[in-house]
């Protein structure tokens, strides 16, 4: 917002500012609601279902209805219920979910707030996703969501820490925490990209897969999705959450896979830029660089929550030992020796040269 | 004008957050509020232009230490109504630490307010060099051998934890990754050749 004020003066940039706020709300609930959609889609698909097909032409508003179906019905609070905490936790979870997006660059320039400690920033927002559920799950005063609640608070805090330590790998590569920085240092072709970049590919495609598993854990989506497992633990936090608030929680579970997806793209995928190039090579005037731009960002975010929803589909639940166990004693060693490697390359034989170029 | 804002709203939820956390009933109410008052601080870190350290609280505090205190709340059982019987027992001797705070806080703010604060203090940033930038520069060269011996304590105190809480039972079922693994079917199946009407007796 401080550019904005500065350009338009204090009263007019203020509402310039909060203008772009909700312009970026709007687009990820009207993504979202899509995005739910395809997710269904393709979990049929892989089923040999047909999913949702009834609700408008391929019944593409099926999420609308089912907004308006939650958004109409009656609001239960359980009659033990800690009542304050219990409305509170699905709103924590719903407010963090959009917050982390203020960093997220979408497209060059587009971004709401260019934070030099942005990435810093996310983690310690996704970090607090957690309170959303462990709140949820206490405050419904009852066993499964309080054991929903429990399971899902270690799992979260433990892949926090695999994914902390990824985090780290990239950002000694790139030597900033900006997340701008972070995608103009993958300006180029896809050999730029942090995940296939010459020579640290072998450290950085691996810390892409394991980025990617990570996430999967921490958002509690299948296999992970431990938290709500359905036979063990009816539906986990969420039992007793019903209409608005259960809406809520929904809204920013797949807020925050979204995110997840855009983070992955920053970090590895090379954000807005093409894979043959970088975005300014298509010779469009300065207007529509960003454009195409947030086109080839949002492409990129789409392919991505494909993966999340295959994986969905496909893969069958984890036990919640062998979760620990990988996020443990697994994720956390490799990805130490892979902070250790990555930072050793840069000390030895510097920073990937296109640094140079990108970070002034 | 809105700095001073800023400042007053953080500041005053900081430390009522903070009365709350002692004066709340339920335990996990207490937690809360203690994470509100750490958000808050975050902020005040931020005002004063300390955004890395503000996200290291956040980091570490908020996400993963309040997290512990909350999940160790909510699984002990505690009785509070039996908890605060003694409440007022203690009084003289919290009121003597708070006493000894106050005095040493007086004494700071009148030492800095007369004579000034010492004269290696930090000055603000120079153009370009970032918050994380300029913390990692102080902390990995003059202050190496103290971040090492830091990290030393914890990892030791860590290790001591593990071992205060590992304790070796007989007779009970363990897993064993490396083995479920490496089973083979020989190992696994076993055929039977079942005659109709006897079974396996």
């Amino acid at each position: 917002m401080g550019p904005l004020i500065a350009e338009f003066g204090p009263v007019w940039g203020f509402w310039a500012g909060v203008g772009q706020i909700l312009l970026i709300m709007i687009m990820l609930l009207l993504s979202l609601a899509f995005l739910l959609l395809f997710d269904r889609k393709v979990w049929a698909a892989v089923q040999l279902r047909k999913g949702p097909n009834v609700v408008g032409p391929f019944g593409l508003f099926q999420s609308f209805a089912d907004f308006l179906k939650f958004v109409l019905k009656e609001i239960v609070i359980p009659a033990g219920a800690n009542k304050t905490v219990f409305i509170l936790a699905p709103l924590i979870t719903f407010t963090l979910a959009f917050a982390a997006w203020a960093v997220i660059p979408i497209a060059p320039g587009w971004v709401i707030a260019n934070l030099n400690v942005g990435i810093l920033y996310l983690f310690a927002i996704s970090s607090l996703g957690v309170y959303g559920i462990i709140m949820g799950g206490w405050a419904s005063n009852s066993k499964y969501p309080f054991l929903g609640g429990l399971r899902s608070a270690a799992q979260m805090v433990s892949y926090e820490v695999s994914i902390g330590f990824i985090l780290i790998t990239v950002l000694v590569l790139v030597g900033s925490l900006n997340i701008t920085d972070i995608v103009e240092n993958q300006r180029g072709s896809i050999l730029r990209w942090h995940a296939f970049a010459w020579p640290t590919v072998f450290v950085m495609f691996p810390m892409l897969v394991m980025f990617f598993i990570s996430a999967l854990a921490e958002t509690n989506r299948p296999p992970f999705d431990l938290p709500e497992a359905e036979s063990e633990l009816v539906a986990g936090y969420q039992v007793e959450y019903s209409s608005t608030p259960y809406l809520l929680f929904m809204i920013g579970e797949y807020l925050n896979i979204t995110l997840m997806c855009a983070m992955i793209n920053i970090l590895f995928l090379g954000g807005w830029h093409l894979p043959w190039g970088p975005i300014e090579s298509l010779g469009l005037p300065d207007w529509a660089t960003p454009i195409a731009g947030f086109a080839v960002f949002y492409a990129k975010l789409w392919v991505m929550f494909f993966m999340f929803a295959m994986v969905k589909a496909i893969v069958p639940r984890y036990r919640y030992d062998q979760l620990m166990r990988i996020g443990w004693k697994i994720f956390l060693p490799t990805s130490l020796v892979a902070v250790a490697v990555a930072a050793g390359y840069v000390a030895y034989f510097g920073r990937p040269a296109i640094a140079a170029v990108a970070g002034g | 004008m809105l700095e001073a804002i800023a400042f007053y709203v953080l500041a005053s939820v900081a430390v009522l957050s903070a009365f709350a956390v002692v004066s709340a009933r339920n335990p996990v109410h207490s937690v809360l509020f203690l994470i509100l008052t750490f958000f808050n601080a975050a902020g005040l870190f931020v005002l004063l232009g300390a955004e890395f350290l503000a996200m290291l609280l956040v980091v570490v505090y908020v996400g993963a230490v309040a997290v512990l205190f909350l999940f160790v709340v909510m699984m002990l059982d505690v009785d509070f109504v039996e908890l605060k019987q003694g409440f007022l027992s203690y009084m003289p001797l919290g009121g003597l630490v708070g006493v000894v705070l106050l005095g040493e806080m007086l004494l700071v703010t009148s030492a800095v307010r007369t004579s000034g604060a010492f004269s290696d203090r930090p000055t603000a940033l120079p153009e370009g060099v970032t918050n994380a930038e300029r913390i990692g520069r102080v902390l990995y060269t003059d202050y190496l051998f103290l971040f090492q011996l830091a990290g030393l304590v914890l990892f030791v105190a860590m290790i001591g934890a593990i071992v205060l809480t590992l304790r070796k039972r007989d007779g009970i079922k363990r897993q064993d990754v490396s083995k479920q693994v490496g089973r083979t079917r020989k190992q696994g199946v076993e055929l039977k050749d079942v005659r109709p009407g006897q079974g396996l007796g």
